[in-house]
């Protein structure tokens, strides 16, 4: 199981990078990917836009099905990952380099509630049983 | 407790992500679905399809009773080996389930159902058995498995795998079958490429896996097997049809013969029936992805799609739909994609066959 230990991450399986920017980059982890299977179609949020935490912003298709993506925290969108929506598979092949969107977050110590890499692999295995 | 095919033992060992598949325990893909789709449409792949049933229909005048059960009629079945691919109806014209019949002898038929309906199916058979054709012997042969080898090299590698093979594979035409030794080798398919289907004995079918794996025959998921079939503009029985639906309202039409007086099961509703919806084919003309149950907005009215999906081989989303009637190829219809209406052209399908796209 790939979890890297610089990231944050979410319940609903997002990863976050906080950038030297101040900005933070949002994908979905490499368990989702493989719970997906071969992703086929990704709709990214319009740069601009302001997101609450938890706010459905993106969708991710596999082969098999559609899913949401959430907010990690809230901010505005300040880019979107253009390159990623022509090449979903890259979601596959390297999850943590497929960032979907960054945010500018309105408050940078939210990251703070979001589970580490330890946490993350505890709260993976809680659901595999 | 799910149920396992005797293949199960080679799914575990070759890493497959298994699923519930009607009570079967079966691979959904062995690590992308979609490498497995291309390795089909490009060389060859195979299937574990045990989970289907073949039942065998024996006894004097088996033909007189499947002229009886089925929609399509046996009697164009008149060589050894013949397939022929049908809808069993009720008697309101719904499909009970979609099937290959193999001519082997005018006292032997062999059928092969879906796995989800074998049990609903055999029940029915017996039923009309008991009714039409009291001496017939129904037997389910769960002792067989069957392994579904498709691709443009299928023919070439199954040789190669199974020495003795090789005129077989070169010279059978499609749509035909033949026992060699404890096999039934049936030119068949669900995938839209040239392929076997082959019935081994329960306990032959590890050893005919391996054979086939050390031929450079890829296993592949049902996961690919769907996508393949939509691709071909096969139906799915439980999702383009089922017994609420008739053969007409699912794109079956060709299935059916209503020529001459041949009174089979379901005739009288189907003739009485309104034919008002019709199956079409989707291509999206945005970027998405159509699934099944999207509403279908046209100018004739509301429909649905009953299988959408990504198109590995035309890499855009397609589906087949049911629509009212009116609706003709060349449309624009609108498809509600999680609350956003979507543009879509009715296409002719298949989309894919042998590789090429068609659309």
């Amino acid at each position: 199981m790939s979890i890297p230990a610089e990231l944050k991450y979410t319940k609903s399986h997002e990863w976050v990078r906080l950038e030297a920017d101040g900005g933070v980059s949002v994908g979905i982890t490499h368990h989702a990917q493989e719970l997906l299977g071969d992703m086929v179609f990704l709709e990214a949020p319009t740069v601009g836009r302001k997101l609450a935490a938890g706010e459905e912003c993106a969708v991710v298709e596999s082969v098999k099905a559609a899913s949401d993506v959430f907010a990690p925290i809230a901010g505005e969108v300040i880019a979107a990952n253009a390159e990623l929506e022509g090449a979903p598979e890259s979601i596959n092949s390297d999850p943590y380099a497929a960032w979907m969107f960054k945010l500018q977050p309105a408050n940078v110590a939210d990251l703070d509630a979001l589970m580490d890499a330890t946490a993350y692999a505890a709260h993976v295995e809680s659901e595999a049983h | 407790m799910l149920k396992q095919t005797p293949l199960n033992a080679k799914h575990h060992e070759a890493h497959a992500k298994l699923v519930d598949f009607s009570g079967w325990e079966m691979p959904i893909h062995y690590g992308s679905q979609v490498e497995e789709h291309h390795i089909v449409r490009r060389d060859a792949g195979m299937f574990d399809v045990s989970h289907m049933l073949p039942v065998d229909i024996k006894g004097v005048n088996a033909r007189g009773f499947l002229r009886k059960l089925f929609a399509n009629n046996v009697d164009k079945l008149q060589t050894t080996g013949r397939a022929l691919y049908t809808c069993m109806l009720h008697e309101g014209g719904g499909v009970v389930d979609d099937l290959i019949v193999y001519f082997m002898s005018e006292s032997w038929f062999r059928l092969v159902v879906n796995a989800g309906c074998a049990d609903k199916d055999l029940a029915w058979i017996e039923t009309q058995r008991d009714q039409y054709a009291p001496g017939l012997v129904i037997t389910p042969r769960r002792d067989l498995a069957m392994v579904a080898v498709q691709g443009p090299n299928a023919a070439s590698k199954l040789w190669q795998a199974m020495p003795g093979t090789r005129e077989l594979a070169e010279t059978m035409k499609p749509f035909r079958a033949v026992v060699v030794g404890e096999m039934f080798v049936a030119r068949t398919g669900y995938t839209g490429e040239d392929g076997f289907e082959i019935m081994v004995p329960n306990k032959a079918a590890p050893f005919f896996w391996q054979a086939l794996l050390e031929a450079g025959v890829k296993p592949c998921g049902l996961g690919a097997r769907d996508t393949l079939r939509l691709e071909a503009g096969m139906n799915l029985y439980g999702q383009d049809m089922d017994e609420g639906v008739t053969p007409f309202d699912s794109g079956l039409a060709w299935t059916v013969d209503m020529s001459g007086e041949r009174d089979f099961i379901g005739r009288h509703a189907l003739l009485n029936l309104p034919r008002n919806r019709q199956l079409v084919g989707l291509k999206l003309l945005e970027r998405g992805v159509l699934r099944s149950h999207q509403s279908v907005f046209t100018a004739f009215g509301e429909g649905e799609i009953t299988s959408g999906s990504f198109s590995p081989t035309l890499n855009g989303s397609i589906a087949l739909a049911r629509v009212p009637v009116g609706v003709a190829l060349g449309d624009t219809v609108e498809v509600d994609i999680r609350g956003k209406r979507m543009s879509a052209a009715v296409v002719k399908y298949p989309f894919v066959r042998n590789g090429k796209a068609l659309i």
